[in-house]
């Protein structure tokens, strides 16, 4: 192993590399190749920073094979009992509902007018492939998009610059403190006077509810980094526009990424509320149209749908998360 | 890459601290912290700072980091007087600093690429300091996979990237066991004898700075002066078994000493309100219990 690295590194032309290449081969050549511990590296070295060229080390195949099968199976087993119960637990649910209206069982509790799995599902197949159902999640999911896009825009900067200054804190926190109590369905009427359509509306309304937990955990993000990462930053060079980029940005993205999935949840309520009441289109349009309607099958399939997008967006933003922030498995108090 | 000779005669990297107070707070409520030091590092010494807790040794190294504004006085640099933080001042802290969202690669980088160094220069220079460090296998790893003596390792790395012409270190193998710590001191003195850079180290390990050093300074208990400044004449390189050395020895038992006094008088008030009197202990912003 030690020699091919050294050839390789020999026949590689390294750039930046100055008039010392003869010498820094015989370097190489000199220190053994890396101790297998590294906790005491060779402690007596030649005076000379050996130039390492950019190239992947050359590390033993066959242990770290072994290695990651036995993680691979230890993890697809891990897995199978997750996905196990996983089912069990939405395995239940249907079950209860199936023999709820199976039986037609009332007591307190009135499953006398709950549509069966079958209905629905029956419902499902002529509805939910039909254009107009189609067009209404289509339109939630729009409005969410853009709610929630906006909410990030303005609240993640706005967020950060609250965390980091404090005359930004004093300026906006006030106007803040007071809005948050309000819960966005108690912005619905305000909202159609404000806004010009009934669209504009409903996107505002999915904005507030998404934008208060951005903002708050933003500012808790910049409020709980470790003051001596940003001291490392600015010795190192780093001037306030770098710091903000690669220090205070990165180091609050966990607690941004919280807040995004706080404002997700919130944002589904907040659109199917405003949907509900206001709406032209949308899938909980389609719900309480349904319920107006009597049309009690219709009125499930629009709640799981519901229950579905509201995953699946959530599902999404876990994924970009984990994408984003890798270091985060690795990270003390994470599951391991 | 570049080969300094130990011979060469090294011009940068001067430090003085002229006169210097600090306090924090006004009123009632002020604390000195500091009080008319005057010290200095020559240009590629390695000088350690030594004193009782919080006896405003971070203080001082903050200042010349160019975190804090001091009261009176001031740090200048080669000539030029200490504003703020810059890069010719490589920094190492006692807890650990290394960004957990960067590799250990990019961690090492970063001082260059805030420089706006490009991608091939920079990953060169950081592969070089991580095999220097011996950490090269590890360039791809975060630090929350490393160990305590690694992180520290980088770090060190790190804050020679950028070429500073001065390394302050406040406390930096504070936190290790022992053994992972005379390692690092042997690290240490290996890097520090390639780069013949200014080191201005701060400890409260009597042995690490006599190991480490060319010149010690003593504190006084707070508010923080000058107490003695000692000159450490053992040969480099140097070797773990020249702490076993008379030499080595006298100057542990005279540095005790100085240090001992200095301990008692840091914490006579605060002990003496409970009616308890000194066996070498101290009391620190964290409470009793530290032995020196
Ligand atoms: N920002 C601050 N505001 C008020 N007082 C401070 C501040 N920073 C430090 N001090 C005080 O100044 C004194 C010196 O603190 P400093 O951290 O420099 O001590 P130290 O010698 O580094 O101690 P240790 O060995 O425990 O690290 C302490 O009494 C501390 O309480
Ligand atoms: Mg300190």
């Amino acid at each position: 192993m030690g020699s091919m690295a050294r050839v390789n590194i020999a026949a590689v032309p390294i750039p930046g590399v100055d008039a010392d290449a003869g010498r820094v081969v015989e370097s190489m050549v000199a220190s053994a190749p890396e101790p297998a511990s590294h906790e005491t590296p060779e402690l007596t070295k030649p005076a000379t920073i050996e130039p390492v060229a950019p190239e992947p080390e050359i590390v033993p195949i066959v242990s770290l094979r072994d290695v990651a099968q036995g993680l691979l199976k230890h993890i697809t087993r891990e897995r199978m009992i997750t996905a196990v119960l996983a089912c069990v637990s939405i395995g239940t649910l249907f079950l209860i509902w199936y023999l709820g209206t199976k039986y037609r069982f009332e007591f307190y509790i009135r499953f006398k007018n709950v549509p069966t799995p079958a209905e629905v599902f029956q419902q499902a197949m002529q509805v939910g492939l039909s254009n107009k159902f189609v067009y209404n999640i289509a339109m939630s999911v729009r409005r969410i998009l853009t709610g929630f896009a906006i909410a990030i825009a303005i609240g993640v900067p706005l967020g950060l610059m609250i965390g980091r200054y404090a005359r930004v804190r004093d300026l906006f926190m006030p106007v803040t403190e007071i809005l948050r109590p309000i819960p966005a369905i108690a912005w619905v009427p305000m909202s159609i006077m404000l806004w010009p359509n009934n669209e504009a509306a409903i996107v505002f309304i999915t904005f507030i509810g998404a934008f208060f937990p951005i903002l708050l955990n933003t500012i808790h993000g910049v409020h709980s980094l470790d003051g001596v990462l940003i001291r490392a930053g600015r010795c190192l060079g780093a001037n306030e526009p770098q710091l903000f980029w690669n220090v205070i940005l990165p180091g609050s993205l966990p607690h941004i990424f919280t807040g995004l999935a706080v404002g997700m949840g919130v944002a589904w309520v907040s659109l199917i509320a405003a949907e509900m009441i206001s709406g032209q289109y949308g899938v909980g349009y389609f719900t309480w149209e349904a319920y107006s309607l009597v049309d009690y099958p219709a009125i499930m399939l629009g709640m799981i749908t519901i229950g579905v997008l509201g995953l699946a967006c959530s599902g999404i933003i876990r994924m970009v998360g984990v994408l984003l922030m890798p270091w985060l498995a690795f990270a003390s108090g994470s599951k391991r | 890459m570049t080969v300094i000779d130990a011979d060469t005669e090294v011009r940068k990297g001067f430090i003085d601290v002229r006169s210097m107070g600090v306090t924090f707070g006004s009123g009632d409520s002020a604390v000195v912290a500091v009080k008319d030091v005057s010290l200095n590092v020559q240009p590629g010494e390695f000088v350690s700072l030594i004193g009782p807790s919080g006896c405003g040794k971070s203080t001082l190294l903050s200042i010349v980091a160019g975190f804090v504004k001091p009261t009176s006085g001031e740090a200048v640099l080669d000539g030029k007087p200490i504003t703020r933080p810059g890069s010719d001042r490589g920094v190492v802290f006692q807890q650990y600093s290394l960004f957990p969202w960067l590799s250990v690669r990019k961690n090492v980088e970063f001082g260059l690429k805030m420089a706006g160094e490009n991608q091939n220069k920079r990953n060169i220079t950081a592969r070089s300091l991580l095999d220097l460090a011996g950490l090269l296998s590890f360039e791809n790893h975060y630090p929350d996979q490393l160990s305590g003596g690694m992180k520290q390792r980088i770090g060190i790395v790190r804050a020679l990237a950028t070429s500073p012409q001065v390394l302050l270190m406040d406390e930096p193998f504070g936190a290790l066991d022992t053994q992972t710590r005379v390692v690092m001191q042997e690290i240490l003195t290996n890097i520090w004898q390639q780069f013949r850079i200014s080191v201005l180290f701060i400890t409260h390990d009597i042995e690490e700075s006599i190991f480490l050093s060319d010149r010690i300074y003593v504190m006084t208990a707070r508010p923080g002066r000058i107490k003695a400044e000692i000159k450490v004449p053992l040969p480099r390189p140097r070797k773990a078994e020249m702490t076993d050395s008379p030499e080595f020895m006298n100057l542990v038992q005279e540095l005790k000493g100085l240090i001992r006094e200095e301990s008692l008088a840091a914490m006579a008030p605060e002990l003496k309100d409970r009616g308890l009197s000194g066996f070498g202990m101290k009391v620190g912003p964290k409470g009793v219990g530290e032995i020196f």
